[in-house]
């Protein structure tokens, strides 16, 4: 059934998307409560987050156990700039993504040695590390206390601070996010980078420098994670180093392994079930995550590959993007 | 004619094992060399060498007079050599197509911002592409196998995919290690065909390894023979074939019609 709605999907996507986009676009007018828009901006958020590590770990092959700590750097970058610098919030969003694209980058040089497992223990190491950074450098961080009074963003004068608004923003940047990882992943840059994680000695034999590659999708990676750390800390208007705790990090790879490692819908898909399910069972109480451990192990067993495993992908987009009608001559 | 390769006393050991014992080679351009003798010669190993896979203990190697010693497999390739695998290596989950793709010099240094937001140039720029990878696979005879995936393919067609691949690299000096092992009598026929268009008509210079003698001799124009990771012997078809050392070195029966 999965695989039907896949390439139906595939198809009709001329129809599909707009609908999509539609559905997406109006759904605060009839989404009036300001619980569930929460819980719609968090899911843009996570999508962010998955799509971002989704490129590092599924499609680079290079297992992160820290992204929330790159999260985090964007956030208190963000809020640090907004609070003490009093820069707007578009600008603070740019920096705060390079400023943690550039944590990933020094992540990543020592990172690169390292192969699997190794490589997975240092990632986790970092995280905890930059996570007790936020609670222990009090001066900058307040520590545990949090940054309280986050400003919200600002265009022309007027101050985004409604739900709605929220909303849209969260939207416009989760369907940058898509729009980049779709274009990269379907590039050759982007093909190169997969081609680390198939086999990095071919890889190397036809004249890609894993190494570069491997970087590159870190410092993406965490640049992105960042930016949307930033928006999180407006949003908000308060962070403390709980956001960002190894349970976040946990929380990003699963979406990104249950959705299907190296596929972009399926982390939009992780990340929106990982979101809505649990407050969906909340009623459940204490039960909630007990029930909700036994669907992933479920999961794990009987579709390992994921919601939307990238099995199915769609070949030759790289092909298929290429074509110019002007152009083609013996095809 | 000039000089593409040439080794001076490489060696290369392993905790004890000298799998490469002070070898010198040296190729032609425009000639077809072979690298033959017995399992676990040093065959392998000296690829290895020559691609960068590992660097000499000891030894130097030239190409076209530049001292490579050392360099990286992804710095060979921007010089102009590349290679395929005993054990074939290709991207299993991608295409036929996006093997080569990925291996084109053009497609792998685009730039990120060029393709993230790029226009009708950069689609024109990789619709050339795309044909260049096409017109390999014609003469491969893969151009109808564009959209199978690589792992999908007859184990012949991966060999030939490999080679391809390598083509697509826009490198001239290839090394083939065993490019028919796994073959049949037919698909050998058309590997040799293969090897010789590419070596008259795209002017590639080729080094290759082989075990199927009669496919050795039928196509390489000048044969290296390693033992115990020893240079024994070197020289044209006929004379190897009656080279009594050779002879002895794959254990005194002869050398073997087909061993794979
Ligand atoms: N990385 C390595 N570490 C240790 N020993 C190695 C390594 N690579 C090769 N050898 C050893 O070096 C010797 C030569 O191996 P090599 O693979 O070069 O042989 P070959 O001539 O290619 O043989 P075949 O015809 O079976 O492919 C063998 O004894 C092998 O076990
Ligand atoms: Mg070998």
């Amino acid at each position: 059934m999965n695989r039907k709605i896949q390439q139906f999907v595939f198809e009709h996507k001329k129809v599909v998307i707009p609908i999509a986009a539609l559905i997406f676009l109006g759904l605060p007018f009839f989404v009036t409560n300001s619980y569930f828009l929460h819980i719609l901006i968090m899911v843009c958020i996570y999508i962010c987050l998955a799509l971002s590590l989704n490129l590092v770990t599924g499609y680079a092959g290079q297992l992160v156990l820290g992204h929330a700590a790159f999260y985090g750097i964007g956030a208190y970058a963000g809020a640090l700039l907004m609070l003490k610098l009093h820069v707007n919030f578009f600008a603070a969003l740019l920096l705060s993504a390079a400023i943690t694209g550039f944590f990933g980058f020094l992540l990543g040089m020592p990172a690169l040695r390292l192969r699997g497992d190794y490589l997975a223990i240092v990632t986790l190491g970092f995280g905890e590390i930059v996570r007790l950074v936020f609670v222990n450098w009090k001066g900058l961080t307040r520590g545990p206390a949090g940054l309280p009074g986050i400003p919200s963003p600002q265009i022309f004068g007027f101050a985004i601070s409604g739900r709605t608004e929220f909303y849209y923003l969260a939207l416009i940047l989760a369907l940058f996010t898509i729009f980049f990882m779709v274009k990269l992943i379907n590039s050759g840059v982007g093909m190169a980078m997969q081609t680390v994680k198939n086999d990095e000695i071919a890889a190397e034999a036809i004249g890609i420098q894993p190494r570069k590659y491997k970087i590159m999708a870190f410092v993406i990676s965490s640049a992105f994670a960042g930016m949307i750390g930033c928006f999180f800390a407006s949003y908000l208007s308060y962070i403390s180093p709980t956001a960002f705790v190894y349970n976040t990090s946990m929380t990003i790879l699963t979406m990104v392994v249950l959705g299907g490692l190296g596929s972009i819908m399926g982390s939009v898909l992780g990340a929106s079930i990982l979101v809505i399910v649990p407050e969906m069972l909340r009623f459940l109480n204490d039960y909630r995550m007990l029930i909700f451990g036994a669907l992933m192990v479920f999961m794990m067993i009987f579709k390992p590959e994921g919601f939307w495993g990238a099995g199915k992908r769609r070949r030759n987009i790289y092909k298929i993007n290429s074509e110019v009608p002007d152009h083609g001559s013996n095809s | 004619m000039a000089q593409i390769l040439n080794t001076v006393n490489v060696t290369m050991q392993f905790a004890g094992l000298t799998a490469v014992d002070n070898v010198n080679i040296d190729q032609k351009e425009g000639e077809i060399l072979a690298l033959i003798g017995p399992n676990g010669a040093g065959k392998t190993t000296l690829f290895n060498m020559l691609t960068g896979v590992y660097k000499p203990t000891s030894g130097e190697i030239f190409y076209k007079g530049e001292n490579i010693t050392g360099l990286r497999p992804f710095q060979l390739v921007r010089k102009g050599i590349t290679r395929t695998f005993q054990n074939i290596r290709l991207f299993k989950d991608m295409t036929t197509l996006e093997n080569l793709l990925v291996a084109s010099p053009d497609c792998k240094d685009e730039n990120i911002l060029a393709a993230v937001f790029g226009g009708r140039s950069l689609r024109q720029k990789r619709g050339l592409v795309v044909e260049q990878c096409e017109s390999i696979l014609e003469i491969l005879k893969l151009q109808d196998k564009l959209e199978e995936l690589a792992c999908n393919l007859p184990y012949g067609k991966q060999r030939l995919l490999e080679i391809g691949r390598a083509l697509a690299t826009g490198a001239d000096y290839l090394l083939l290690d065993e490019p028919g092992a796994g073959m049949n009598s037919m698909e050998k026929e058309e590997l040799a065909q293969v090897i010789r268009y590419l070596t008259k008509e795209m002017h590639k210079n080729i080094l290759l390894i082989e075990h199927d003698m009669p496919f050795v001799m039928g196509i390489s124009d000048r044969i290296v023979v390693l033992d115990h990771g020893v240079k024994i012997a070197e020289g044209l078809p006929s004379e190897i074939q009656n080279n009594q050392q050779v002879i002895e070195a794959y254990l005194g029966k002869g050398i073997p019609e087909d061993d794979d």
